[in-house]
């Protein structure tokens, strides 16, 4: 077979290095794989995008920090020790002899599939500060980049203070750097609850837990911890604005009320982390016990491609496994023993490695009538029109009527006729082809926090389960990176040499009055000048 | 008109088979002429290479390209949708070997009649405010541009319904009904729409649909992938490229630049899978922020791929299908978006008068390829890699 020179046969990658498992996520679930797989005599590569520097963490990545960062997390050295001692198994997995690169995220997975075929082995997009991208080759992954929160858009959502639960954890354990004192909790879910305890334990006090639903919807005994602590959890109310100030949020109007404050947690929904999984080309589906989308997995946890396992939160969340650790280490541990068994280990694998990881409850809340309630409560019902889409600003109204951004100033008479019913045909409207034509989830953060509440006001307007509304796509990179950071450190001279800004045929681009009436391959012999468009 | 048996009675005078941004285009000027239209869409409109690509709007190559210059500045008023279309473009070679590939370009525009300026690096750097120490030279074209590809593509739907037609998503084709050598109705998974006329411009999809038929259209499909950053300041013209890159800095600000080794792959016979993009989004970047060093520090938010047709010669074919008596095929070869005013107009005549009346589109029939090599792709190693285990 002939060659073409400008496609990518025979076009190499600058890979920088191999794994045999790569692990993804040093949380309870990567580092129980980790730990697992090394013991078993596997190669064990270890990368956590934590901790994150400053600068991006001010970007909402990859949680969403709400700008109350302290001043401490720009002490990189000091961020790395916190981190080890608020992960005392990552010293274990040191000793053990795992390459454990922390500061170091995953941008994007690349596998074989029919439609990429150029890479004859799994390849991932590393990127650290001092490196910038790099891509290791890799045998098989065991991926475990954890949750993140779904944004909730209300008056004043976008002042410094307005947080996730997640990233207020994150903050206040793992980083110990918590720039708050007085916290509102949005929501009274599992997640909402534990953010309550865990800012509690370490100093900040609750003011309360707001709750549009009749009653709160976690579990009995969360709430019963918190009622021991005087935390009350208001039911039947919403946060209606925030009071800014001149630092962020100095307070929240409720229905009946004010309360001072200067966090605003929302706890209304931990998201599974799959944005590396769905870019990767992952098949994911709805899953109302799991927290949303989540990868399509086997009884070995393997995802649609057999060198991709997953575990912890990214695989499923749920209010048992966000009060015990031990089931995502079940996960990582049971994960790990298929990974070393499939890449060849001889070593007798522990015990504890066999025990199947538990299920989610079979009656779990309907996670999606409880997020379109918070959506229809604190988005639709809002009294002025906040962005959902704060990167891009793009309310709930002009997402449901499919306005043109602000920029082109095209009246909205001109658009009238054009909602979101005109678009739907026989399917449910999908977040991507609203994106396309409103701009709301296309910024920078690429939906972190506008993603679930689109998938709500679709799910609302168009009366569907939130289930019934399509993901909105993911794509590499996952994790921004500037061009410079984002260029190959070296690159193939193959790739070069034959760079044209498109396909490069000979005759594409030949003027229409040269054309020969008749084309065979064989009439490429005459040479004409090469034209690039 | 087949309107009187019920089982059919859903067709229109042309169904038009793909709603990307050529059968689109058919279908809105079919409609402006007054053509009872219905467009068939598997997915969404514009959801695979018209809707993926770098929005560039100038094909000097083409008979078409004058029609299309003509037309790109009044799209927004025929359609009555933005589609950010702004004219002008500036392509910025960074050595004498882009130079001379690029002056090639613009010999054939002038050739025409079309204005191109020739700059010096000052003169670049003061129209491009991200450009750089680098730059070799620059050819300002008085002409092209560049629109957003997302918003025309929903345009032209648009425009079609609003003069009667319908653009039906979702809707897949599973067949087609013949009468001799004439197709009388569209199979789908909807049921079936009776037609007078057939268009097919379903993209990659056209040349398994064409076989149904009994029509070969030579086509293999390839990869091709973009990036785009954050938002930056604007620019005075965003239609900037150069240094071996197509696209653009968008209205928004954001630069969406795309280039680079393409790969090719088996066309889908079950169309709508997953579209990865490669690691060749490093190699884009590099060029970008080669193209516009003051760019260095923006962010990549986004890369994406696209699936696209391609003809032997890489010309497009857009022709009656010679067997039957009311078929017309279209396929743009990868090259659609910018030529989509034009083609789409040349489609709908030679729909209704049999002919192109302001082109000479002699170049786009399907019988140029009457002597073609049995075994073409391999000869021009068109054939995907094989898929590893």
């Amino acid at each position: 077979m002939m060659h073409d020179p400008r496609s990518v046969s025979g076009k190499t990658l600058d890979i920088s290095g191999h794994c045999s498992l790569l692990v993804i996520g040093a949380g309870p679930a990567g580092l129980a794989a980790a730990i697992e797989a090394a013991s078993q005599g596997v190669s064990v590569t270890l990368v956590d995008e934590n901790p994150v520097p400053f600068e991006t963490m001010s970007e909402s990545v990859p949680l969403f920090y709400g700008q109350r960062m302290s001043g401490t997390v720009r002490n990189r050295n000091a961020m790395m020790e916190q981190m080890l001692e608020s992960r005392p198994d990552l010293v274990t997995a040191f000793e053990l002899g795992i390459d454990v690169r922390l500061g170091t995220a995953c941008w994007g997975l690349f596998l074989n599939s029919e439609n990429m075929r150029w890479m004859d082995r799994p390849v991932a997009g590393l990127a650290d500060e001092e490196n910038g991208s790099s891509l290791v080759t890799f045998d098989r992954a065991i991926v475990a980049t954890g949750r993140r929160d779904m944004g909730l858009a209300f008056p004043g959502w976008d002042q410094p203070g307005v947080m996730g639960a997640a990233a207020a954890i994150a903050l206040a354990g793992q980083y110990k750097a918590l720039d708050g004192r007085r916290a509102v909790i949005l929501g009274s879910t599992a997640d909402a609850m534990i953010a309550a305890l865990d800012l509690a334990a370490s100093g900040v006090e609750i003011a309360c837990l707001i709750e549009q639903a009749d009653v709160p919807v976690g579990p009995a005994d969360l709430l019963a911890r918190l009622s021991a602590q005087g935390v009350e959890v208001k039911c039947n109310n919403c946060v209606q604005s925030v009071v800014p100030g001149r630092d962020g949020v100095e307070g929240v109007v409720i229905d009946g009320g004010h309360l001072d404050c200067d966090l605003v947690v929302i706890g209304v929904g931990a998201v599974p982390m799959i944005d590396l999984l769905a870019a990767a080309g992952c098949r994911v589906s709805y899953d109302n016990a799991r927290g949303g989308f989540v990868p399509d997995l086997d009884e070995q946890l393997c995802s649609s491609f057999p060198q991709l396992q997953v575990v912890g939160d990214c695989a499923g969340i749920w209010a048992g496994k966000s009060m015990d650790p031990a089931i995502a280490e079940t996960e990582g541990r049971f994960a790990a023993r298929y990974a070393a068994q499939m890449l060849g280990s001889t070593v007798e694998p522990a015990e504890n490695t066999f025990a199947a990881p538990s299920p989610p409850p079979e009656h779990a809340f309907d996670i999606g009538a409880y997020r379109k309630a918070w959506v229809q409560r604190s988005v639709l019902d809002a009294e002025t029109e906040p962005h959902v889409c704060q990167c891009e600003e793009v309310s709930a109204r002009e997402i449901l009527e499919v306005r043109p951004p602000r920029y082109l100033e095209w009246q909205a008479s001109d658009n009238k006729a054009r909602t979101l019913p005109d678009l739907l045909g026989e399917a449910p409207p999908d977040p991507d082809q609203i994106k396309r034509l409103t701009r709301a989830g296309m910024g920078p953060c690429q939906g972190r926090r506008c993603r679930e509440q689109i998938q709500a006001l679709l799910a609302l307007k168009s009366e569907l389960p939130l289930s019934a509304i399509p993901l909105a796509g993911y794509r590499a990179p996952v994790r921004p990176m500037p061009l410079k950071t984002a260029a190959p450190a070296i690159e193939d001279a193959a790739i070069a040499a034959q760079w044209d800004s498109w396909f490069g045929m000979p005759r594409q681009w030949t003027p229409f009055w040269d054309v020969e009436d008749f084309y065979t391959v064989s009439s490429l012999d005459t040479e004409k000048p090469h034209v690039s468009e | 008109m087949s309107a009187n048996n019920p089982e059919i009675a859903k067709g229109a005078s042309v169904v038009i088979v793909g709603g990307g941004v050529t059968g689109l285009s058919a279908a809105f000027w079919l409609a402006q002429a007054g053509v009872d239209v219905i467009v068939i869409e598997k997915g969404i409109v514009g959801w695979e290479a018209s809707g993926r690509n770098g929005g560039g709007c100038s094909h000097h190559h083409s008979p078409l390209f004058a029609e299309e210059q003509r037309l790109w500045p009044l799209m927004d008023e025929l359609l009555g949708y933005p589609t950010e279309f702004r004219p002008d473009r500036i392509r910025i070679a960074l050595n004498e070997k882009q130079l001379t590939l690029y002056s090639r370009a613009v010999a054939n525009a002038r050739g025409q009649g079309f204005q191109v300026d020739e700059l010096d690096p000052q003169q670049v750097r003061e129209l491009v405010p991200l450009a750089g120490d680098n730059v070799y030279a620059g050819h300002y074209y008085r002409f092209g541009g560049h629109a957003n590809p997302h918003r025309t593509v929903q345009a032209y739907a648009w425009a079609v319904q609003n003069r009667g037609g319908r653009v039906l998503q979702h809707t897949v084709v599973t067949g087609f009904r013949q009468e001799g050598s004439k197709v009388v109705a569209v199979e789908t998974d909807h049921g079936t729409f009776g037609c007078d006329h057939l268009v097919l411009a379903a993209g990659p999809q056209t040349a398994r649909l064409s076989a149904m038929l009994g029509v070969d259209i030579p086509t293999r499909v390839a990869r091709a992938e973009m990036i785009v950053t954050e938002p930056l300041p604007l620019m005075p013209i965003g239609g900037i490229d150069g240094n071996g890159l197509y696209g653009r800095q968008t209205l928004r600000g954001n630069l969406a630049y795309g280039g680079g080794p393409h790969e090719w792959l088996d066309a889908e016979e079950l169309p709508g899978g997953q579209r990865p993009s490669s690691p060749l989004m490093q190699s884009i970047a590099k060029r970008v922020a080669e193209l516009l060093p003051k760019s260095a520090h923006a962010k990549v938010i986004r890369s994406w791929a696209g699936l696209i047709e391609n003809t032997p010669d890489g010309r497009p074919i857009i022709d009656r299908a010679p067997t039957l008596d009311n078929c017309t095929v279209a396929t743009l070869s990868g090259v659609g978006f910018g030529l989509s005013p034009a083609s789409g107009r040349a489609i709908q005549q030679l729909v209704m008068d049999g002919e192109c009346s302001f082109a000479d589109i002699s170049g786009f029939r399907l019988s140029r390829f009457r002597d073609l090599e049995p075994d073409w792709d391999a000869l021009q190693g068109w054939l995907p890699l094989t898929l590893a285990s």
